[in-house]
């Protein structure tokens, strides 16, 4: 039989994490690996189950139970901080000389390295403590580039969807944002107003003064609307010169003139264009979503285009709002023909219609 | 070729020679964009226009500038990760060196459709090695030299290297190893991560 001393040897070599125990269960030899996780305290002569822990079997409190327990999976951890949680092995040696324990971090092994810093040198060589590091670290890494990966593609996929909403010449919504937003708007139970604006003469500046005029002043009406309305209300382009906007909870009708008045009075201004100066108007009619009892899109915008007849019939550069009754059959055909209705111009604007984002 | 593989390049060339000179080569490689994906793969014909153009900008002939990469992938602290990797693979120099017939598996086991070509070390009389570097990725061997210089320096080790031609259809790199504990080295703790 083998003595203990070459055997401590032959284990220190094999497994540097063992303890061999005597029949009391106190520590006569601890692997140098092990040693290392309790530099200041040696754990030579110290009893077993007072330095660890033993989590699993929970049965097990007392050496005789311990010894016995040869072939089971034990899991402990060590009783002070930081408490390291190990699994082992105990195996009985011949003649009731105590024990061997081979303990090992299991998946502890990441904090161990870290709280203990264990090097290569630390493991027996066939361990794949060092191949787990690399593995983890690895796989982190490779992670990290996916991640990241997936970060842009998500960006990219909320660049394209802010795209597919934004009217690309002048960065207003766009008629399919629109009607997103007014049937959210729909389905719940806030008020609010529609306004339909549809440029007054803005035919003649593409006539006379080229696309390009006619660009900077859709531009320049949509800086002017951006401006003259709230952050959460919606300003949407989705016709040719023809725009719509939402103000939320707004129903009354004093503030909604006087916005509608403010917005022609400064779309009136003259818009200077390379030396020129581009000069348009607009009408605007309203429609408050508490005017219907059971309001859905297409009555909205179609009240608010009734509403924008009645401000053209008056003579253009007026704010009418709708009211009940209101219908475009009432237009006399001369009137309608010296007026022509906002998808008439919208149709005949060309170069603005050319622009429109789908 | 694999996406790590083509941003090993561009991270090389940015840090190197900077993003204007990237991008002009991304250009005249008609890559169509500026960032290669890590985790994507691209076909290899497009790999190696940017070498070619990469290597027409700088006017510096091929091997060369691979030789560069090699040793930029090691020292440069952006590409921290990777040293690390490469460190696992042994405590010395002479251990690492052992490490790399199992770089191509170690390779896979991160990025499961990462390929390297094999290597095959063969230790010779008297501190002398060849690796060969077998074929499957252009230049590989280039790399390789660049690599094994910068780690020499990593782990403070006195090599001398050389390129000796081809064995059979591999390319053989005659590594000489004077001292291994040459100079203090670059640390490696276990547990310390690459940020």
């Amino acid at each position: 039989m083998i003595d203990l001393e070459d055997l401590a040897f032959l284990l220190e070599r094999l497994c540097p994490m063992f303890v061999l125990l005597d029949r009391s269960g106190r520590m006569t030899r601890v692997g140098p690996t092990l040693q290392k996780l309790r530099p200041e305290q040696p754990m030579q002569g110290e009893k077993f189950l007072e330095t660890f822990e033993l989590l699993r079997p929970r049965s097990v409190a007392t050496v005789p139970a311990l010894m016995a327990s040869s072939g089971a999976k034990l899991h402990l951890s060590l009783r002070d901080e930081p408490r390291t949680a190990l699994k082992g092995l105990i195996v009985p040696l011949p003649g009731e000389h105590g024990a061997i324990v081979n303990l090992s971090f299991g998946i502890s092994i990441l904090d161990a390295v870290r709280d203990y810093a264990l090097t290569s040198a630390d493991f027996s060589g066939t361990d794949l403590a060092i191949e787990l590091l690399y593995l983890v670290e690895a796989k982190s890494a490779a992670m990290e580039a996916s991640r990241k990966l997936n970060l842009r593609l998500q960006g990219a996929m909320i660049a394209a969807e802010e795209q597919a909403f934004t009217d690309t010449l002048t960065g207003l919504k766009n008629r399919r944002a629109m009607d997103h937003i007014l049937s959210r708007l729909l389905a719940g139970t806030t008020p609010f107003a529609l306004m339909h604006l549809d440029l007054d003469y803005f035919k003649s500046v593409n006539d006379t003064l080229g696309h390009a005029a006619g660009d900077h002043v859709l531009q320049h009406v949509a800086r002017v609307m951006v401006e003259e309305t709230r952050g959460d209300d919606t300003v949407a382009r989705i016709g040719g010169d023809e725009f719509v906007l939402i103000f939320n909870h707004l129903q009354e009708r004093e503030r909604l003139d006087s916005i509608a008045r403010r917005l022609i009075d400064r779309l009136e201004e003259p818009i200077p264009f390379n030396g020129e100066e581009c000069r348009i108007s607009a009408s605007v009619g309203t429609v408050l979503s508490s005017q219907f009892a059971r309001p859905d899109a297409s009555t909205l915008l179609h009240a608010a285009d009734l509403a924008l007849y009645a401000a053209k019939r008056a003579g253009r550069a007026t704010h009418r709002f709708y009211e009940a009754g209101q219908s475009s059959t009432s237009v006399e055909p001369l009137e309608r023909a010296a007026t022509p209705s906002p998808q008439e111009e919208a149709a005949a604007g060309q170069g603005a219609a050319r622009n429109l984002a789908s | 070729m694999h996406g790590l593989i083509n941003r090993a390049i561009q991270s090389f060339v940015c840090n190197t020679y900077g993003q204007s000179r990237w991008i002009r080569i991304t250009e005249a490689a008609h890559l169509g964009f500026i960032e290669f994906e890590a985790m994507l793969v691209y076909d290899d014909e497009t790999s190696l226009r940017v070498l070619q153009e990469l290597c027409l900008e700088l006017g510096r002939p091929q091997r060369e500038v691979l030789e560069d990469l090699g040793t930029y992938l090691v020292s440069n602290p952006n590409t921290e990760a990777l040293r690390r990797l490469l460190r696992f693979g042994g405590v010395t120099y002479l251990e690492f060196l052992h490490s790399l017939d199992d770089l191509p598996d170690r390779a896979r086991l991160a990025v499961s459709d990462l390929h390297l070509p094999a290597l095959e070390l063969r230790e010779e009389s008297g501190g002398r090695f060849s690796l060969a570097c077998h074929t499957g990725l252009p230049g590989y061997a280039n790399v390789m030299m660049g690599v094994l210089r910068a780690m020499a320096d990593d782990y403070g080790a006195l090599v001398m290297l050389e390129h000796s031609g081809t064995r059979g259809k591999a390319e053989v790199i005659e590594i000489t190893l004077i001292e291994t504990a040459f100079a203090e080295g670059r640390s490696f703790e276990l547990g310390a991560r690459a940020g």
